[in-house]
């Protein structure tokens, strides 16, 4: 039975793609494809419906962000989230610094479903979204 | 067309001085021995995202303007404020990061590094501990246990294996590099006979979709360096090593802890401890006593989940039991090419190593008042510098919110997102491509950048753009001063 909602652990981190998009140029498209991605669980999509290369809308008390589904590929990782470093990942990681400087970039609870008729935004217009400029 | 050789890669902690390139009409054309990442830099840093001359924002636009403009704009920005941040400092020279201290120090600022969002955490760990440690040369000829403990050296640091640990010639120890190709053949030639044996039985047998952690392979007992992974999730680097611990994620403090118990020789009345059966990890332990030559390599696995800092603690506390058993030493994985130097700077100048106050006139720091991303969450600026960094990508939502209500002056030689929300835009040269300069390598080893090209007309180095943002605050305050003398 396909759930609507799911919920999971988020992580963000680096991947080799994001570090070759970075220096490429955050406003290449490599960087695009690298960091608007988040990985899941393969049986944690079929959960919400979708499949690879899906749109899903992720969620946490900092707010929410349409990503490209992405499986990931190395082994099971149920009930976790994956999104590469980026402002992708930032509009909804936690702020809480826990009063020693780092926010909390790993392991926020966070829900994840199903958005394939939405679009993820570009750097500009994530950027324009989040802060007017 | 010119060969220039030696040359240090300026992206990521490990700083490979080894890095040859092809230069042609003064344009980088070919890179030998560098990375994917290293490579993407050296072809890529001319590309269309260049920033080529200094920006203003007027009615919501960023349009060109001269240099003179933007310096005068900036210093005048800095030189009325407050309680401006200055921020960044990771991704340039440590000459231009002696200039930024004074620069701060001129304007009564905070200067804080990227430390903050990275390693920030490991450096008040070793302010409550200490760190054993060394550098990556006695780890590369001597080291025949290496573990990576929350970090993916494949992804951030992808020569790292390379040339300070498991596939690497040291003096003592050999690369594991035929050992790992040996390994991939029989993995390849493992799933072909599983992939044929479930054609035959035309029921293929469903793999299980959890997470599961096995025990120490006989490997691991046989002679060579050995390579361990505990992460949360098995990425490349955890596919390459010979032993795989997979930790619950917040829950490395809890098996570092067990660990230490262990190594002590002490017991433990519970069967798993953060999702490893504790059988398992007894042969972890024994493992790490057992090694003549340890080192754990941590990242922001550790830097960033729960407990923070005291994971980086309780990490250097597992190292130094160990030490009264055998030799282990522990590196944090440093990610921006000169973020140690950063520190490095930052503390011999002002005594700390980030989030260091200048606003009473003299340096204070208190790591959750004095560090920027707190200062930007409770929104106590009023002005920000950004050098070298871009925490319009690599910061929560809510602290550039509120970085971009107010004045926002940006030094960077890309069009990032920090530069598209900037007011004021300073385009620099690249370090270590078409600037010279000094970086920290991530075991504190200074290495020189070269200059290999010229760089873009008009466009200076951060340093050059730092000392005269400096000079213009000078004059600026000097005549404040006087008129107020004059009154």
């Amino acid at each position: 039975m396909v759930e609507q909602k799911l919920k999971v652990t988020l992580l963000s981190g680096r991947t080799i793609e994001q570090g070759v998009g970075k220096e490429k140029g955050k406003s290449s498209n490599e960087y695009f494809d690298a960091c608007s991605m988040c990985y899941m669980d393969g049986e944690d999509m079929k959960k919400i419906g979708v499949k690879s290369n899906t749109n899903i809308l992720v969620s946490t008390d900092e707010g929410s962000v349409v990503l490209k589904a992405v499986k990931y590929p190395r082994a099971p990782t149920p009930g976790l989230i994956y999104i590469p470093y980026g402002p992708w990942a930032n509009a909804i990681c936690s702020s809480k610094t826990t009063s020693i400087g780092m926010p909390t970039f790993k392991g926020t609870p966070a829900e994840v479903e199903a958005a394939p008729d939405s679009k993820v935004l570009t750097m500009a217009e994530l950027l324009k979204s989040e802060f007017g400029r | 067309m010119s060969i220039v050789k030696s040359v240090t890669c300026p992206i990521c902690g490990c700083l490979c001085d080894d890095i040859e390139l092809t230069v042609e009409n003064n344009e980088v054309v070919k890179v030998k021995n560098g990375c994917a990442i290293c490579e993407s830099k050296f072809i890529g840093y001319r590309g269309h995202h260049r920033i080529l001359t200094p920006m203003m924002r007027k009615e919501g636009k960023l349009v060109p303007v001269s240099m003179d403009q933007a310096v005068h704009a900036a210093a005048e920005v800095l030189a009325n404020a407050n309680y401006p941040i200055l921020y960044g400092w990771s991704s340039t020279s440590s000459e231009a990061q002696r200039v930024g201290v004074e620069l701060t120090e001129e304007v009564g600022g905070i200067m804080d590094n990227t430390a903050v969002v990275c390693h920030g955490p490991s450096i008040l760990g070793v302010q409550e501990v200490g760190i054993p440690t060394c550098t990556l040369g006695q780890i590369r000829h001597r080291a025949d246990l290496i573990i990576y403990w929350g970090c993916d050296p494949w992804s951030a640091h992808p020569r790292h294996l390379e040339r300070y640990t498991s596939f690497t010639e040291g003096r003592f120890e050999q690369s594991q590099w035929k050992a790992y190709m040996q390994k991939l053949k029989a993995q390849a030639g493992q799933k072909k006979v599983e992939s044929a044996t479930a054609r035959i039985d035309a029921v293929r047998t469903p793999k299980p979709q959890t997470c599961t952690v096995s025990g120490m392979p006989q490997t691991m007992h046989s002679d060579g360096r050995k390579l361990i992974v505990v992460d949360v999730r098995k990425t490349m680097s955890a596919e390459m090593a010979d032993y795989f611990i997979q930790v619950e994620p917040n829950k490395d403090y809890e098996l570092m802890q067990t660990l230490r118990v262990l190594v002590g020789d002490g017991e433990v009345d519970v069967e798993k401890v953060a999702g490893v059966p504790v059988e398992y990890l007894k042969e972890v332990a024994d493992a790490l006593v057992n090694c003549e030559f340890g080192v754990i390599f941590f990242g922001m696995g550790l830097t960033q989940s729960a407990g923070k800092f005291r994971n980086i603690e309780i990490a250097i506390q597992l190292v130094r039991d160990l030490n009264s058993k055998t030799k282990f030493v522990i590196m944090p994985m440093r990610g921006h090419f000169n973020v140690t130097g950063a520190n490095v700077v930052s503390a011999w100048q002002s005594g700390y190593p980030y989030g260091v106050d200048f606003s009473l006139g003299y340096p204070r720091y208190n790591p959750g008042e004095t560090t920027c991303m707190d200062v930007l969450i409770r929104d106590e600026l009023d002005a920000s510098l950004v050098i070298a960094a871009d925490p319009g990508s690599n910061f929560p939502k809510k602290a550039v919110e509120n970085m971009v209500k107010h004045p926002l002056i940006v030094i960077d030689p890309h069009m990032n997102a920090t530069s598209m929300l900037g007011d004021i835009v300073f385009p620099s040269a690249f370090v270590g491509i078409e600037v010279g300069g000094t970086a920290y390598r991530m075991d504190h080893v200074p290495l020189p950048l070269k200059k290999v090209v010229e760089p873009p007309k008009g466009v200076f180095s951060d340093e050059e753009i730092l000392t005269r943002i400096l000079k213009e605050v000078k004059m600026i305050k000097a005549k404040k001063a006087a008129k107020k003398a004059e009154a």
